[in-house]
């Protein structure tokens, strides 16, 4: 049905369907894995953090290259849809651009690299630093689902202790950081407690992001293709990051503004720039930096916009 | 008073073989009762059918819980079994490999049933483990080491700390002192001794070492062949023992 559609849309350009368009049903998958994992979505939505087995199909990717992620945003798009995909906050390395690609081709669906502009958005490692909306979808790559897996090596017994909601163990490690560091060192896939009943890897996502999960207002959703997972957190969903009565929790980032845009308020990239020490701290969500550079602000070590642009 | 433990019959098949059978006994606030026997009598079967571990095929144990009076623990739901393994029990393994987790701190294994049942002061679970150490005699420096780093009787003394800390009121143990050294040994039991006495804790001890319950226990059970042969106050029994397999036992300790 939606490839009817697509063809429609492209009946315009005059030609005949395209050596893609023959081969692939919209979005790569075909209906049923859709269906299929729709389900596994909607039962994850009306569970907030519990994973929900599915199964994952072969993608022409390798595990480790959001193969979870990208099913379920084949199972989510709609020609009318707009994709942005990001890594690590950029969209221009190879795993945004590989990806983005993938989607253009399979699905002919319409993408931008501006966040206010998407509606749909796969992520690895990031959450935009742009508010995200109610019309928005935020499609994480995770490759471990399970938040126990490194304390409580079982599958069995971990599946158990979500169920019986025994987390104590989670907090055996962040008591094991402090006693080792001096203070919480997790800094990235930190674990959040969402609506005050599943403990959830919010997938590699730096711990400056996690305030952002709870309350968001677009729908966060979480696939683990070789773990053959799916979670989700709803809009307007609590999320707790988990911590002690006297080291609470705290959402770092390196202590410098960003040397592109002067943005304080973001999460920065440490990038050396020479042999002798020399490093810049630029915003790594590359749409955010881009935006404000263009709003006219211009940080210590970046030339105006505008000149750049011409360069 | 009630007695803490009542076992009423319990007996576990593997298969057409017997496990335990038709085991029954009182347990009573304070007491340690040890349960000895040769390999293969069903000691261990018995004590983990007691815990939890094993699911008896008949019988049932009724636990004095501090909320609901006795209960019986073989048919109670399995969150509430748990809960009363890291609360009111505590489960000493022969090897204490099986009951520590070898990556994590001493004083995060120590802190770990206390995490569990809810306390979230990073400062008052390391105060409460440090504490802990030093009533198991593990000076205060090792608390950030891993068990791996410990000697076989600092791992021992470790696991014992680690299942005391919530204030347990039933102990299990499975051969506690099995592996260690003469002199160790002796350590060990000296600290045992003085823990269940202070504490005023019940203990089930299961061993073949009849010198440990011969320090520990009140009361002695002797199992040949999964069933109970001879039940007493340990020094009635290990002096004056009437059944057969008990006098065998008892003349088999070599005296130095």
């Amino acid at each position: 049905m939606s490839a009817g559609r697509r063809q429609e849309r492209q009946a315009g350009d005059g030609g005949e369907p395209s050596m893609t368009e023959q081969a692939y049903n919209f979005a790569y998958l075909d209906e049923q894995t859709k269906r299929m994992i729709r389900r596994a979505l909607l039962k994850a939505l009306a569970i907030p953090g519990y994973q929900v087995p599915f199964a994952s199909r072969e993608m022409p990717m390798p595990y480790g290259w959001g193969t979870g992620g990208v099913q379920v945003s084949a199972a989510v798009l709609t020609p009318e849809d707009r994709m942005k995909v990001i890594d690590q906050g950029a969209d221009d390395t190879t795993n945004a651009v590989s990806i983005r690609k993938f989607f253009e081709r399979t699905a002919g669906v319409a993408t931008t690299e501006r966040t206010p502009e998407a509606t749909v958005i796969q992520t690895r490692h990031r959450i935009p630093e742009a508010p995200l909306t109610e019309n928005q979808i935020l499609v994480y790559q995770v490759p471990i689902p399970e938040p126990l897996r490194f304390l409580e090596p079982r599958e069995t017994e971990t599946r158990k202790m979500h169920a019986l909601e025994e987390y104590g163990l989670m907090h055996v490690k962040l008591y094991e950081d402090i006693a080792r560091h001096g203070h919480i060192a997790t800094a990235y896939a930190y674990p959040v407690k969402v609506e005050g009943r599943y403990v959830m890897d919010p997938s590699p996502i730096p711990k400056f992001d996690n305030p952002k999960i709870a309350g968001c207002p677009a729908i966060q959703l979480y696939g683990a293709g070789r773990e053959q997972r799916i979670y989700a957190v709803p809009p307007w969903t609590a999320a707790e990051s988990l911590d002690f009565e006297d080291h609470p929790f705290e959402a770092s980032k390196a202590d410098h503004p960003c040397a592109l845009c002067g943005a304080e308020d973001s999460y920065l990239d440490e990038v050396i720039i020479d042999d002798t020490g020399g490093r810049m701290f630029v915003c790594s969500d590359t749409d955010y930096c881009r935006a404000r550079r263009e709003a006219g602000h211009t940080g210590a070590m970046g030339a105006p916009y505008e000149t750049e642009a011409q360069a | 008073m009630t007695p803490l433990l009542q076992v009423n019959g319990i007996t576990k098949r593997y298969g057409a073989r017997v496990g335990c059978a038709d085991v029954s006994f009182d347990l009573w606030p304070g007491e340690v009762m040890g349960i000895v026997g040769e390999s293969g009598s069903g000691k261990s079967t018995l004590l983990n059918c007691l815990a939890g571990h094993l699911d008896p095929d008949a019988g049932e144990v009724l636990f004095d819980t501090r909320a609901e009076g006795p209960k019986d623990t073989v048919t109670m739901a399995e969150p509430e079994r748990r809960m009363l393994s890291r609360t009111d029990w505590a489960f000493v393994h022969q090897n204490p490999r099986d009951g520590l987790r070898m990556g994590v701190s001493a004083g995060g294994n120590v802190g770990e049933r206390l995490m569990a049942v809810g306390a979230r002061n990073y400062g008052e679970i390391r105060g409460n483990a440090l504490d802990w150490l030093g009533r198991v005699e593990i000076a205060g420096d090792r608390v950030d080491d891993r068990p791996s780093a410990f000697s076989g009787g600092m791992q021992q003394r470790l696991q014992i700390a680690r299942n005391l800390v919530t204030g347990p009121r039933l102990v299990f143990m499975d051969e506690p002192t099995g592996g260690l050294d003469v002199s160790v040994q002796a350590r060990l039991l000296d600290l045992l001794r003085g823990l269940v006495r202070e504490l005023g804790l019940s203990a089930i001890i299961v061993t073949h070492d009849l010198a440990v319950v011969r320090l520990l226990a009140d009361r002695l059970m002797v199992m040949k062949s999964g069933h109970v042969v001879e039940q007493g106050l340990t020094d009635q029994v290990l002096d004056d023992p009437q059944h057969g397999y008990t006098q065998l036992l008892v003349s088999s300790v070599l005296q130095v």
